[in-house]
């Protein structure tokens, strides 16, 4: 039964894009692993790392799509939940440090024994076992947007009111994170990560794994993500965002769809930000800027909203485009993204996605009326 | 005030110069050669015929005999002062000050003091700073008796206190020798008493401090009446510092409300979220950078006003950007307040990379008038003068947005549009037109922002974006569309936030507010003053 609910939302153009993503996450890891290195098929390894990056990104602007491109919900602090599992990863590969630290404290980490802590705090046990760490990947950020999302949703709070909440909440945890007294790292977060799960971070095969697992965790919220959009729920879902106030008369009660999709989406960006803490090697409070948040729903818009593609895509293109022009030419990128903001907003308001089903449709017209 | 006051210093110092004159240079001479011949016996009452003289220009001779720097040349038997400059002395005739060459120690010998000299001279120098003519020298001597305590001053005070005129510096004087008369132990109850009475008025944090001990210290009427006193104290001083947080937090909503207050109109009439309004208050900041750097190379002597010139340009500049976003980007996002959002937002991006390649990303340097440096004490209360004048002019700036809104036609129509936009236009309004007015109006509103904030605050590229974030959540507390409400929004939030911050730490207290307004919007998601009716919806 759980198969036929995952498989009826599966269109076949996202069967073919989900087996793509998984095609990405496997080609190319294996390709810097198998070829030999002076083959011009072979990925070098810092590839590997940014297309795992990419995947966790595209994750998030996934989870950002589902709240806003289905449910009207402009999210601008899903960044938060995304550093917040993220910051839970990173706890977990700080207590797998153990006393190779400079200071080569066995239970405090590096930055604990520098601010002369005496004790581990309490909210950092349990966070040596992986079996801890992971259930609270998902659970810190769920419980967060449970909390704010009942107060919110339930008041009704929504439109521009929800999005200056959510910002306001990602920016009082960027000014909480980068606090000393947090017990979290501070300004400098944590670095130095060695092992995770006793395979080094630093190898090219713990990468090629963890590179893979970010297409693995992609495609597995693409095949969640297409289940409920299809579904009778998402149906509901997709009419709260067009006619919220109609949905409430017809008796529908509103606030617990958004609250569904809210702390689900809130979970996917938890486990993308806990994938992406590994390869980057480096978490620390920016990650809560509200800037981020905003990018991450630019991403969204790039690719075409409510759409499940969409995201993935405009992920993919910001993304690179971002590599290439900081590397390139630094001071042109912010006009760029800047520009890209307006410029989606005002022409391409269905996105990438958008673009291409309209020259499709146009195309099919023209080959229809050759045909008759 | 400030004026007067240097006048009548200078004239009083003026006076005495012309009084004293050149019959006075030669008592100091022979006092001083008095002070340098003859043993230590005689030096003592040499001290005190010098401080009998009431010369202030003794005051530099006798600190240097107490800290052992006087000396007399051998070759000429000059008295000078000499102070350490490498391996040599550097030399000044002790008696004109001028400056007298440099010698080997070997070549000098100095003047001898012991310890019991040493009370002599620091009181003799106490009583020549307490009769000087000085009235600011007076002053600060008795502030300095008053925390010193010294019991050898006590006589010296007291001569002082008989001729002094000018109550104010009577007042520290005899707080002074109430000072002195509590620290020592054979002052009699009675005099205490009447001492406590005079620290207890003064009121301030070493007041306490002197009366505390006394408490600590004695026993009786005296420990009693001292407790009295040390707890009355504490209570004022609490007022005061509740006076002072108070002031703080006005100060600080009184910029919220500066930045705050354009959002606030475009967000009311036209339901549009300009997340780059930041980015108008950062160029108003730089114009006023730009003015000033005009004025510096080409007109130095209007410094003064720079501010003043800055303010219609700031204004305009900004004003100017705004009218030109909303005809090329906003009018094709009304009905789509997300978009607006991102756009706005890229926008700022934008604005802020645009700055930084013309400005560069340091920070700029923006000069304060000398009108707005200093400060004041009123009472317990330490207030600049920048921070004054912000506070007024935030006020002045609120008092015309609502005369504007109020009493002029473009006013009338906006407020139209803001409560019932098809309405408006069906009878006539022309809707786009006042749109681009608005969103002019908030921009340029958001320039005059920069011109304070500039005065306050980095002027850098991310100028603006610090306050955004701020400016919403007074917008959204206050209620949208009602600029009574983002009056009262600013100062709450400014004022709550002051009052957190010694309990919570800065940014603790900061989390705290933005928990708060979360919370907040939950119970009243409309802010504060909502503006009622079905035109919200």
């Amino acid at each position: 039964m759980v198969t036929r609910f995952l498989w009826q939302g599966m269109t076949r153009n996202l069967r073919l894009f989900v087996l793509l993503v998984l095609a990405v996450g496997i080609l190319v890891p294996l390709s810097n692993l198998l070829l030999p290195a002076d083959s011009a098929f072979r990925m070098p390894s810092w590839a590997v790392q940014l297309v795992g990056k990419y995947l966790c990104y595209a994750s998030l602007a996934l989870a950002v799509d589902l709240v806003w491109g289905f449910c009207g919900i402009l999210t601008l602090g899903h960044a938060a939940f995304f550093a917040l599992g993220g910051y839970c990863m990173g706890m977990y590969l700080m207590r797998q440090i153990g006393t190779r630290g400079v200071y080569g404290n066995p239970l405090l980490p590096d930055f604990m024994v520098f601010l002369n802590y005496k004790e581990l705090p309490w909210f950092w046990h349990g966070f040596d076992s992986f079996w801890f760490a992971a259930p609270m990947i998902v659970l810190v950020p769920s419980v967060l947007a449970l909390a704010l999302g009942w107060f919110a949703f339930r008041s009704r709070v929504t439109g521009v009111y929800l999005s200056i909440i959510t910002q306001a909440m990602t920016f009082a945890l960027l000014l909480a994170f980068f606090r000393n007294d947090m017990g979290l790292g501070g300004n400098n977060g944590m670095t130095d990560f060695k092992d995770i799960l006793g395979y080094s971070v630093q190898s090219d095969t713990t990468r090629a794994v963890l590179c893979f697992a970010s297409a693995l965790a992609l495609a597995v919220f693409l095949v969640i993500s297409a289940a409920i959009v299809g579904s009778r729920f998402g149906k509901a879902l997709t009419a709260v965002r067009d006619a919220e106030s109609r949905m409430r008369f017809l008796g529908y009660r509103v606030e617990r769809y958004k609250l569904f999709v809210f702390v689900l989406s809130a979970a996917m960006a938890g486990i993308a930000g806990a994938l992406y803490v590994p390869q980057v090697g480096i978490i620390n409070p920016s990650e809560f800027s509200p800037g981020n948040s905003i990018e991450a729903v630019l991403w969204v818009a790039v690719g075409g909203r409510g759409t499940l593609i969409g995201p993935v895509i405009g992920a993919f293109i910001v993304n690179f485009g971002k590599t290439w022009l900081t590397g390139a030419l630094p001071e042109v990128w912010l006009f760029a993204l800047g520009a890209l903001f307006i410029v989606v907003t005002l022409l391409l308001p269905k996105g990438v996605v958008g673009l291409w089903n309209q020259f499709m449709n146009r195309s099919r017209e023209r080959r229809a009326r050759a045909a008759a | 005030m400030l004026f007067l006051r240097s006048v009548s210093v200078l004239l009083s110092v003026l006076a005495s110069l012309a009084l004293a004159g050149a019959a006075l240079a030669a008592d100091l001479a022979t006092l001083v050669g008095n002070l340098t011949s003859g043993g230590l016996s005689e030096r003592e009452g040499a001290i005190t015929a010098l401080a009998a003289s009431g010369d202030e220009r003794a005051v530099p001779i006798l600190e240097a005999l107490g800290a052992g720097q006087l000396y007399i040349r051998n070759s000429d038997k000059l008295a000078v002062i000499g102070t350490v400059d490498g391996n040599k002395l550097a030399l000044t005739e002790a008696v004109s000050g001028k400056p007298a060459g440099s010698a080997d120690e070997a070549d000098l010998e100095r003047v001898r003091v012991n310890n019991r000299l040493r009370g002599t001279i620091e009181a003799a120098v106490g009583s020549l700073t307490l009769m000087s003519p000085n009235s600011r020298t007076r002053l600060s001597a008795a502030d300095a008796l008053f925390k010193r305590r010294d019991a050898t001053a006590l006589a010296a005070l007291d001569q002082a206190l008989t001729v002094e005129k000018d109550p104010r510096i009577k007042r520290a004087m005899s707080e002074a020798r109430a000072a002195i008369v509590l620290a020592t132990a054979e002052s009699s109850p009675a005099q205490k008493l009447a001492a406590i009475a005079l620290v207890r008025e003064r009121g301030d944090r070493d007041s306490l401090g002197i009366l505390k001990t006394v408490a600590a210290a004695s026993d009786g009427e005296v420990k009693t009446a001292a407790a009295a006193a040390a707890e009355s104290i504490e209570q004022s001083l609490a007022a005061w510092q509740m006076a002072q947080n108070v002031w703080y937090g006005i100060s600080l909503g009184s910029v919220l409300l500066l930045a705050a207050i354009g959002l606030a109109i475009t967000f009311g009439t036209m339901g549009v979220i300009n997340m780059a309004h930041g980015e108008m208050v950062m160029l108003g900041a730089y114009t006023t950078f730009v003015v000033q750097e005009v004025i510096r190379t080409s007109a130095p002597h209007l410094f003064d006003v720079s501010l003043v010139i800055a303010l219609p340009l700031a204004f305009l500049v900004s004003g100017a950007i705004g009218i030109l976003i909303e005809r090329t980007i906003i009018r094709f996002l009304y009905g789509r307040p997300l978009d607006t959002l991102l756009a706005t937002w890229g926008l700022s991006l934008v604005l802020q990379q645009a700055v930084r390649s013309i400005f560069g990303s340091s920070n700029r340097e923006v000069g304060a008038p000398s009108w707005m440096s200093g400060a004041f004490q009123l009472g317990q209360l330490n207030i600049t003068y920048g921070r004054l004048w912000i506070v007024v002019f935030a006020l002045i700036v609120f008092a015309s947005l609502i005369l504007l809104l109020r009493k002029t036609p473009l006013g009338l129509y906006m407020r139209a549009v803001t409560q019932n936009r098809p309405m408006a236009s069906a009878v006539g309004i022309r809707t786009p037109r006042v749109d681009a007015l608005t969103f002019g109006l908030g921009s340029g509103i958001a320039g005059l922002a920069g011109v304070a904030l500039s005065q306050i605050d980095n002027v850098s590229p991310n100028l603006g974006q610090g306050y955004i974030i701020d400016s919403f959540m007074v917008v959204v507390f206050g209620g949208v569309g009602n600029l009574f409400g983002t009056l009262i929004g600013a100062l709450t939030l400014g004022v709550v936030n002051k009052f957190l911050e010694p309990y919570a730490g800065a940014v603790l207290g900061k989390i705290l507010v933005l928990v708060f307004i979360i919370l907040f919007i939950q119970r009243r998601p409309r802010g504060l003053f909502a503006l009622k009716g079905r035109s919200v919806e």
